[in-house]
């Protein structure tokens, strides 16, 4: 299959549903409904189960359900949906389950609007929901990444028994670009711990994320820690370009990402030698490859579609090597190439 | 190649997100990286409707397009004076020449002028006048000929309404040969 | 020497951890029973929820799946939708049910989710202390309302079973007791045909049963059962309040 146009919310739910998703659970809100309109249409064609749920805390709670039966299932939404999920991601990180969840973001907080936003950096890699436990967070920064990462998702999800969240902004979302949907089938795991019915097992199984012995609950929550330190040294994942030479050092992910790219290559033409460090893993996130990377540079911008959230990973990276700068625009703005340009010469022009 | 930036605006309803849709499948066709970005949200409910659209050879940079506008599509006096600021020296501006009027366009700009409303009229249908857009885009632009923008209405309409394909076609056509 | 009496299959060995007198035993047991008698024992997907009852996961012998505060007939929508040939049902109280749940109540029965609800309302939050619920009756002092429910601020108690049933979606609603040997009786004939609708794909069926919470009422176990019958009944009447079955 060659290069197709698709808008980005389509090819999400089209990649979902090439990974042999077999249930969909979502709500509407702005900017991804085009992620359950597409999965309303296609999913049940293909086999799956699509469900439009009373709200986002019931598509989470759908999503557990589902896959504590053992099935491959996704939900997605925006800021403030994602706010009401928090629940259930705590509850299906607690039980072990693997779903994937895919965060359209916009700008808040509250109602906020419904522009390309960064601002749910914290909300996706902290999280909201209770308790010691983490999810993986994957950024793309196009649509064809955002194909790739859903599928690479499910895998992920499914390898460690772990929600795995996909955030991507408005941008993403709303663009249309060319891209190539992989519909290699992804193998499922035999889920043997699933409840489904007894059926002829010798055991009944469980899903569950209560544990009132203070001893149990502990050993429980190092499980899931010694899972994510595997995750960390197994997944970790960045891009980098032109770092090789660079005396500025640009930290950008998601669609920003591009507009540095695109700054870079204006600075260079400058005579000003920058280059890109740009997280395709939130969680976890690149702390080692960063720290090397910002060595020999003069200092580290960070640009973010916020008022600063991942600069606070920047700044443990960095762990203090080289300054840190921060540039961004929050609300639904987006800056321009020429901020960033603007930016850096400004920071260089005050040593 | 110069990256093309450009920006489609008009009314609502003047079928703008779906021609700036057709210049980029029309550029993915041609082996380009190409980006369609639609403006939304309480935008799109009536009004104003704009979509921007990015050609490059190398990979696109940034899918959005905020300066340095290098082609622009103005199908209403709004559209040419939201974003008659921000095009770059030398950009290409056309406009439908039936509802807008540029007296005020800066003399660096090169301006195509067409009446999409009568070309549409002529051919029969109002609704096509996106379509004569695209013809006189098309005819601009060094990377597309005739044949593209026919065979990209094809595929777009050819299946569900053989009726409505000859008239966009047309209509492509008149737009494209005057230009 | 004949059997009169067996543990049913249904109940692991476990024992209960209710408090002595509640009547969650009684209708654990009536559900179990019910589930081996219709032979579904091995289909059969519970659906845990928070309360007292949060532990029933350990008493079924079942597969179970716990589920967040209010949300289980979520949680048994996405069983149900992506396994159909299980059999999925929630146990739920008052304070699950009828308050922080209540939408997630509404919405599965306005799907007609073929799944089964067994929704004990015992009149007071149990686990947490003997908090107010939305089913406390008009006066009835609890740790929330310890002057007694005030019904001009607090509201009178919210009737689930009637309100379920005026939701075109729904099969099946019935409201029954644990109060005596008769009743008792008559809660296991709806318990038993609300899981029949289900193996029927006849839709949502939920069984709201009277229950005695016999500590947070601060009653005598014997006590206890009388209230439900003569304070409790009066102002939750049994019967069948939606049953599509009859008139098919």
């Amino acid at each position: 299959m060659g290069k197709v146009l698709m808008k980005g919310n389509e090819a999400i739910a089209q990649a979902a549903i090439s990974a042999g998703c077999e249930g969909f659970f979502g709500y509407p809100i702005t900017p991804q409904n085009e992620v359950p309109e597409y999965m309303s249409k296609y999913l049940a064609k293909s086999g799956g189960v699509f469900v439009q749920a009373e709200s986002e805390l019931a598509a989470i709670n759908m999503v557990y359900g589902a896959a504590a039966a053992g099935a491959r299932v996704m939900t997605s939404s925006s800021s403030p949906g994602i706010a009401l999920k928090q629940e259930g991601i705590s509850y299906c990180a607690g039980a072990q389950l693997p779903v994937v969840i895919v965060s359209i973001s916009r700008g808040g907080p509250g109602l906020g609007g419904i522009l390309p936003s960064q601002g749910d950096y914290n909300q996706a890699t902290r999280g909201g929901g209770n308790g010691d436990y983490r999810v993986i967070v994957l950024a793309p920064n196009g649509v064809q990444e955002a194909t790739d990462m859903v599928r690479h998702a499910f895998k992920l999800a499914d390898a460690y028994r772990i929600p795995v969240m996909v955030m991507a902004d408005g941008i993403i979302g709303q663009m249309m670009e060319p891209v190539e949907i992989d519909t290699t089938p992804i193998p499922k795991a035999p889920n043997l711990w699933a409840a489904t019915g007894q059926g002829k097992r010798a055991h009944t199984n469980m899903v569950n994320s209560m544990h009132l012995d203070p001893y149990e609950l502990e050993d429980h929550n190092i499980l899931l820690n010694n899972k994510y330190l595997e995750i960390a040294k197994n997944e970790t994942d960045y891009e980098k370009y032109l770092c090789d030479d660079a005396e500025v050092l640009i930290v950008a992910y998601g669609t920003p990402s591009r507009i540095v790219k695109s700054a870079i290559k204006t600075l260079r033409e400058e005579g000003i030698k920058a280059g890109l460090f740009r997280p395709k893993t939130l969680v976890p996130y690149p702390f080692e490859a960063l720290h090397e990377a910002s060595k020999s540079v003069k200092f580290v911008l960070v640009t973010e579609l916020s008022m600063g959230q991942m600069i606070v990973d920047v700044k443990v990276a960095v762990n203090g090597l080289v300054p840190v700068h921060f540039y961004g625009r929050t609300g639904g703005v987006i800056f321009e190439p020429k901020e960033i340009v603007d930016a850096v010469k400004s920071h260089l022009g005050g040593k | 190649m110069k990256t093309v930036k450009m920006v489609c605006a008009g009314f609502g309803g003047q079928g703008i997100l779906s021609m700036g849709q057709m210049v980029a499948l029309m550029a993915m066709k041609k082996g380009f990286n190409t980006s369609w970005m639609p403006s939304y949200g309480p935008e799109m409910r009536g009004g104003t409707a704009n979509c921007q659209v990015v050609i490059d050879e190398a990979e696109i940079a940034s899918p959005i397009v905020s300066e340095g506008i290098t082609l622009l599509l103005a199908m209403n006096q709004m559209a040419l004076t939201k974003f008659q600021p921000k095009l770059e020296k030398g950009a290409w501006l056309i406009v439908n020449s039936a509802l807008v009027d540029t007296k005020d366009v800066p003399s660096d700009v090169h301006i195509l002028k067409a009446d999409f409303n009568a070309i549409a009229q002529e051919v029969g249908n109002p609704k096509v006048q996106n379509m004569a857009a695209l013809g006189t885009l098309a005819a601009h632009m060094d990377i597309f000929n005739k044949q593209d923008g026919l065979d990209i209405i094809e595929e777009k309409f050819g299946k569900k309404n053989p009726e409505l394909t000859l008239l966009n076609q047309k209509a492509f056509e008149k737009a494209y040969d005057i230009s | 020497m004949t059997v009169v009496f067996k543990k049913t299959k249904g109940l692991t060995n476990k024992p209960l951890t209710y408090c002595p007198g509640c009547t969650h035993g009684i209708i654990h047991r009536l559900v179990a029973e019910v589930l081996e008698e219709l032979n579904i024992l091995d289909r059969s997907v519970l659906i845990a929820s928070v309360g007292c009852s949060v532990m029933a996961y350990d008493f079924f012998n079942t597969d179970c799946i716990q589920a967040a505060h209010g949300r289980a007939p979520a949680v048994a929508t996405g069983v149900k939708r992506v396994r159909p040939d299980s059999i999925v049902f929630t146990y739920q109280g008052d304070g699950d049910l009828a308050s922080i749940g209540t939408g997630e109540i509404v919405q599965a029965a306005h799907r007609g989710e073929n799944i089964t609800v067994i929704f004990v309302n015992n009149a007071i939050y149990g686990m947490t202390g003997g908090q107010m619920a939305p089913t406390t009756l008009p006066g009835q002092i609890t740790t929330t309302s310890p002057y007694g429910r005030d019904v001009k601020t607090q509201g009178e108690p919210i009737k689930m079973s009637e309100l379920i049933a005026t939701i075109p979606g729904t099969y099946y609603v019935e409201r029954v007791m644990t109060a005596d040997p008769v009743s008792v009786r008559k809660a296991k004939t709806a318990i038993k045909k609300a899981f029949q609708n289900q193996v029927d794909g006849k839709g949502f069926s939920m069984v709201e049963v009277l229950s005695s919470c016999n500590i947070g009422w601060g009653l005598s176990p014997v006590d206890s059962l009388k209230y439900i019958k003569e304070s409790m009944a009066p102002y939750f009447p049994l019967g069948v309040y939606k049953d599509k079955g009859k008139a098919e």
